[in-house]
């Protein structure tokens, strides 16, 4: 199992390494470059040629990579080409707020997901389960953009409840930051929930449908107990793999819902820069993206080969 | 102010409410505000687009609406355009000009001083004018490089000497770039400034909070106690602030849906109809359009009605080939205008050499936001008349280095000029490198050059419109349409106004307004 694990690391970092590579030949490609994005239109070929040495961009792109990615290892991601500030500076404490609205809304959709999906597996074909799987698959086909407007138009505009902007700052009180961070989170959960409610309950009923389960009920013991202490924990990779997906999704998938929201966290962070042409914040934005992605991937098959009691145990030969 | 405002608003009251509504209407209704006197206190809420994390307080780099919008909260200017556009005094309290207009005496306001104490003096303003000149990188370097030198008179007064008489020298200075800072002042990111607020708290591209302050000069202005700006560079989001009552205005409103916001009964749309207009250039030196009857073709080959209705939704007004707005006092006024004639495109079409008159139009919403949609308007109303467009869709990304002034035939605006002398010198003169139609015309320049020097209104206003004929004729933009800026305020703020040169009442908002009780 070790060796397994080490093997599923050892992808990982490949898959990182290779997201790098993508990261720095997509920006290299876009259009316009930042010395003429700066300059704009006062720009002189002579004001132009002074700037890009300066930014460096005369020197060849594979060393501009190797320089790059040598700086992102040992924690220094450059200075924003338009402002000359570090980009860490400007991108950790956005970074902060993104994971923070994830973790609002990863708290309360991950056992509220599970548990309702356990819930419905337990009274399957009853209103409850199909009431549960319909909102689900709304929620799921509504792209986050629309729902977030949806709720903004119910919630906000026409009752007041809560406010539209996640117009947060630093040292404003606890009280106003949930306020102020509800709706986002409303939408993160509405889109997350369904796949993990969904999973979960497919995962427990196809367990159910195991002899051992049988077994369990010619025991005599209850539904709620054999669902509870024979089903779930047998179903645990495959939702554990599902919930580690959609806090992947949580923290990359939050651009659109930051824009809603005019929350200011990376996505809008990312936004920002690639108009302004700014390369060190947006290769770092889509590196920290990237690696939130391959890792959080990494971890739920991780956990799947630990979760996997053949794996485990491992007895010799499988048959 | 609107006048859709309050029409639909009231038919839809009258439906919603009967006739006790429409009553509140005319209680609360814009002619008797102005009578109010202004109030203390409240934090006014601005939800502005147009800012960036990389944004500070240089003055230099001013350019886009929230930086604008907070530096005039913290600095003033020299001279201030009022919402009549007209030259007021500002930190310049008078001016006047020696015979030719080549030189001037400016008389600097007395008692102001800066937010950390310091009284106002001609060492700042010389200092703060000297950032833009020289081998600077200011925006506004081109605008003070006909100036020459900068004498210090006295301790309250300056001369400027020019290299050639300016009669709109006053009306240069208002620029938004040329705010005054104390003499050495460099620390950007903490702005020190004569203005009517102080920064309390500012995360660049995010929001800022700013407080009154309590000496302030202007008489009737700062009523507020506090100002937060919020930065929203999305109009949904921004919309959606201002419906749900956590801003009190908002810029840039949507052409699309600003009839349906108008409708609602807490708000207030803003139409500030000034200079910002819409151009399809056509390059005079690059084939066909080196040949005036091929521009004519595509200059009589557009709908201008029909494209003021699509792209703009109406708001806006009808440009006739030149772009000095109808707010300027020098706009030709009897200039006839221009229209929708397939038959006279035809002919000049032919005349070039043409049947039809096959051009490529370089589209991109960067050139403003419903540019792509306004060349399909365009194509399907020239192909009736003789001139056959194909449409060339740009990334906006690049489109002012890549397409701008490099392609034949293109889409583009211009914001306003607060005097018709800068917006011909800048984008038609031939000399200037934004002339970008690359037209070439001697007696143009030569006229826009000696009305620059004239004190006399009158012959001014002649050659004013000599020009813009030419411009008319000859010229290689076709100016489709002036559009309107947006704003939309909820009723609870006070003393708004339209203003001929920026929206947000020439980005001077904050300073002007109170807040209903």
């Amino acid at each position: 199992m070790v060796s397994l694990i080490a093997k599923r690391a050892g992808l990982g970092l490949l898959t990182l390494w290779l997201v790098s590579v993508l990261v720095f030949a997509g920006t290299e490609i876009l259009p316009g470059d930042v010395a003429g994005a700066i300059l704009g239109q006062s720009a002189t070929p002579e004001s132009l040629a002074a700037l890009r040495s300066e930014l460096g961009l005369d020197v060849p792109a594979l060393q501009r990579y190797f320089d790059w990615l040598g700086g992102i290892l040992t924690g220094d991601m450059g200075r924003s080409m338009a402002s000359g500030q570090p980009v860490s500076d400007l991108l950790w404490p956005r970074f902060r707020n993104t994971m923070a609205l994830a973790a609002y809304a990863g708290v309360i959709a991950v056992p509220l997901a599970v548990g309702l999906g356990i819930l419905a597996a337990a009274k399957r074909g009853t209103i409850f389960d199909r009431a549960a799987n319909i909102a689900a698959l709304a929620f799921v086909s509504l792209p986050e953009y629309f729902l977030g407007l949806l709720l903004v138009l119910w919630l906000s505009v026409k009752t007041g409840w809560l406010p539209s902007l996640a117009d947060t700052y630093e040292g404003m009180g606890l009280t106003a930051w949930f306020t102020a961070t509800t709706l986002p989170m409303l939408v993160l959960v509405m889109v997350t929930m369904a796949q993990i409610l969904r999973m979960t309950r497919t995962t427990v009923l196809g367990v159910m449908d195991q002899p051992y389960i049988e077994t369990a009920f010619l025991k005599g013991l209850k539904n709620g107990r054999v669902v509870m202490r024979h089903a779930a924990p047998n179903a645990a990779a495959p939702i554990v793999n599902v919930v580690s997906f959609n806090i992947a999704y949580l923290i990359t998938g939050v651009v659109l819902v930051e824009a809603v929201f005019n929350y200011n966290g990376l996505g809008r962070f990312m936004v920002d820069a690639v108009s302004k042409r700014d390369l060190p914040m947006v290769q770092a934005a889509a590196m920290i993206f990237g690696a939130a992605y391959v890792i959080l991937n990494m971890i739920a098959d991780i956990a799947a080969i630990a979760l996997n009691p053949r794996l485990r145990h491992p007895r010799g030969k499988e048959a | 102010m609107t006048k859709l405002h309050d029409m639909s608003g009231i038919s839809r009251r009258g439906l919603l409410a009967g006739a006790a509504g429409m009553g509140l209407v005319g209680l609360s209704g814009l002619p008797l505000r102005a009578q109010e006197a202004p109030r203390k206190g409240g934090t006014l809420k601005l939800g502005i687009s147009g800012g960036s994390t990389t944004d500070d307080f240089d003055i230099r780099k001013l350019a886009d609406w929230v930086p604008v919008n907070q530096a005039y909260m913290v600095m003033n200017g020299l001279v201030e355009i009022d919402s009549d556009n007209i030259a007021q005094p500002e930190l310049f309290s008078a001016w006047d000009a020696e015979e030719g207009a080549a030189a001037w005496v400016f008389d600097i306001r007395q008692g102001v001083t800066f937010h950390n104490g310091k009284s106002l003096t001609a060492d700042d303003v010389i200092y703060s004018l000297n950032l833009h000149r020289g081998e600077s990188s200011s925006a506004a370097r081109s605008i003070l490089a006909p100036i020459t030198g900068i004498e210090k008179l006295s301790d309250l007064q300056i001369r400027i000497t020019l290299e050639s008489g300016n009669a709109d020298l006053p009306y240069l200075l208002s620029d938004y770039h040329l705010l005054v800072v104390p003499e050495g002042f460099d620390d950007w990111s903490n702005p020190v400034g004569t203005g009517p607020f102080i920064p309390e708290r500012v995360e660049p591209g995010v929001r800022g909070r700013f407080v009154r302050n309590e000496s302030y000069w202007k008489p009737g202005c700062a009523n507020v106690d506090a100002v937060e700006v919020v930065v929203i560079n999305d109009v949904t989001a921004r919309t959606n602030a201002l419906m749900s009552g956590q801003v009190h205005a908002i810029n840039a409103v949507d052409f699309k849906t600003v009839t349906l916001l108008g409708r609602n009964p807490k708000l207030e749309i803003v139409r500030s109809a000034g200079g910002q207009h819409f151009t399809f250039l056509m390059d005079c030196t690059k084939a066909p359009f080196t040949d005036v009857n091929a521009r004519l073709a595509i200059k009589y080959a557009v709908d201008r009605e029909q494209l003021l209705k699509t792209a703009l939704n109406g708001f806006g007004q009808l440009g006739n080939d030149h772009p000095i707005p109808q707010t300027d006092r020098f706009y030709n006024s009897e200039l006839a205008q221009r229209a929708y004639d397939p038959e006279k495109a035809t002919f000049h079409a032919k005349k070039a050499g043409f049947d039809p008159l096959a051009v490529t139009l370089s589209a991109s919403d960067a050139a403003f936001s419903g540019a792509v949609d306004a060349a399909a308007v365009f194509r399907t109303a020239a192909s009736g008349a003789g001139v056959d467009v194909t449409i060339k869709r740009e990334p906006a990304d690049g489109y002012w280095s890549d397409v701008w002034m490099q392609v034949p035939f293109c889409m583009s605006y211009w914001g306003g000029r607060p005097t018709a002398d800068q917006m011909l010198s800048i984008a038609y003169e031939s000399t200037s490198s934004y002339n970008d139609t690359r037209w070439s015309n001697e007696r143009f320049d030569a006229l826009l050059k000696e009305a620059r020097a004239l004190l006399d209104e009158e012959k001014r206003r002649e050659i004013y419109w000599e020009c813009q004929a030419l411009i008319h004729e000859d010229g290689g933009a076709m100016i489709p349409m002036f559009g309107d800026y947006l704003d939309a305020v909820s009723k609870d703020v006070k003393g708004v106004k339209p203003h001929a040169m920026f929206n947000l009442m020439g980005a001077r908002m904050a300073e002007k307004v109170w807040l209903d009780a």
